[in-house]
């Protein structure tokens, strides 16, 4: 049992250790702060939960584990929240994105493709 | 009534955190949290509609649906990040947020700010402006699977705008 625990538990680290690397890699690869905020993203949110469910199945059923679980919530509620004031900055900042935006004919086409 | 929920909350939180029952431990947290209960009173802190949307019993089943789409495209966001042939193709674009309350179509713009592979970069009454890393992902968005589920938790349409993004 503890052995199956200690898998999981391995699994979920190396899993998350793994995102953050490629998020910290796509941050240097992608081409503007825009595209560079997903690959933030993959870090403030897969890597961190993993790494917390993880740590989680390290502590079992103890007052760490509550701590966890809260850590996990703060990151659920103040990560979106960052990340949105930082491409708001930049956006009120006049950094323009390296990408065109859809017009309303365009994404009424794709809401009808995505529709069932 | 609720203030006296504010505080239980507090003092249950204070002692989760701190893990010290000694007499004189417990009494600092009763002092502090009976001192932020009176701050948040005077400061008219204590946002009730806000509170009202966190206890509806369906919010944790769509946290649970959020997880799921969360870990989906951090998988391909990873992939676009790290392997060489991948190719992003990012767009704007501006959706329509269909929720009643300021609480519901902010939950929506974190939810999509939350999942990897999209951003809400402005957010008004009824739409969001969102930038996608891939074309797969905005018409994810677009298809509004996600919209559809806030609405479901918000419930039936009520008057006034509770709380606000």
């Amino acid at each position: 049992m503890t052995l199956a625990v200690d898998i999981a538990s391995w699994l979920c680290l190396v899993a998350g250790a793994l995102f953050c690397l490629s998020g910290g890699i796509g941050m240097i690869r992608f081409p503007d702060v825009y595209a560079r905020s997903h690959a933030a993203g993959v870090i403030d949110t897969g890597g961190a939960y993993l790494i917390l469910a993880g740590l989680a199945l390290q502590a079992g059923f103890s007052l760490v584990t509550v701590k966890l679980v809260l850590i996990g919530l703060l990151l659920f509620f103040t990560s979106p929240t960052a990340t949105h004031a930082l491409v708001k900055a930049a956006l009120a900042g006049g950094l323009e994105p390296l990408c065109r935006e859809l017009g309303a004919d365009e994404t009424a086409e794709m809401a009808d493709e995505a529709a069932p | 009534m609720r203030l006296v929920g504010l505080y239980l909350a507090l003092f249950a939180f204070w002692l989760l955190m701190s893990g010290h029952y000694e007499p004189l431990i417990v009494g600092f947290g009763v002092a502090s949290c009976a001192a932020t209960v009176y701050i948040a009173r005077r400061k008219d802190f204590v946002d009730y509609a806000t509170l009202s949307w966190y206890v509806k019993p369906t919010l944790p089943l769509y946290w649970l649906w959020l997880l799921g789409q969360i870990l989906k495209s951090n998988l391909d966001v990873a992939k676009r990040c790290v392997l060489p042939g991948a190719r992003i193709d990012p767009c704007i674009f501006r959706a329509p947020a269909n929720q009643d309350t300021g609480v519901g179509v902010a939950t929506y713009a974190n939810s999509i700010t939350l999942t990897p592979g999209t951003v809400s970069l402005q957010t008004w009454d009824h739409e969001i402006r969102v930038h996608a890393l891939t074309r797969h992902g905005a018409r994810d968005i677009l298809g509004g699977e996600m919209d559809g589920r806030i609405c479901r938790v918000e419930g039936p349409s009520k008057t006034g705008n509770g709380g606000g993004p």
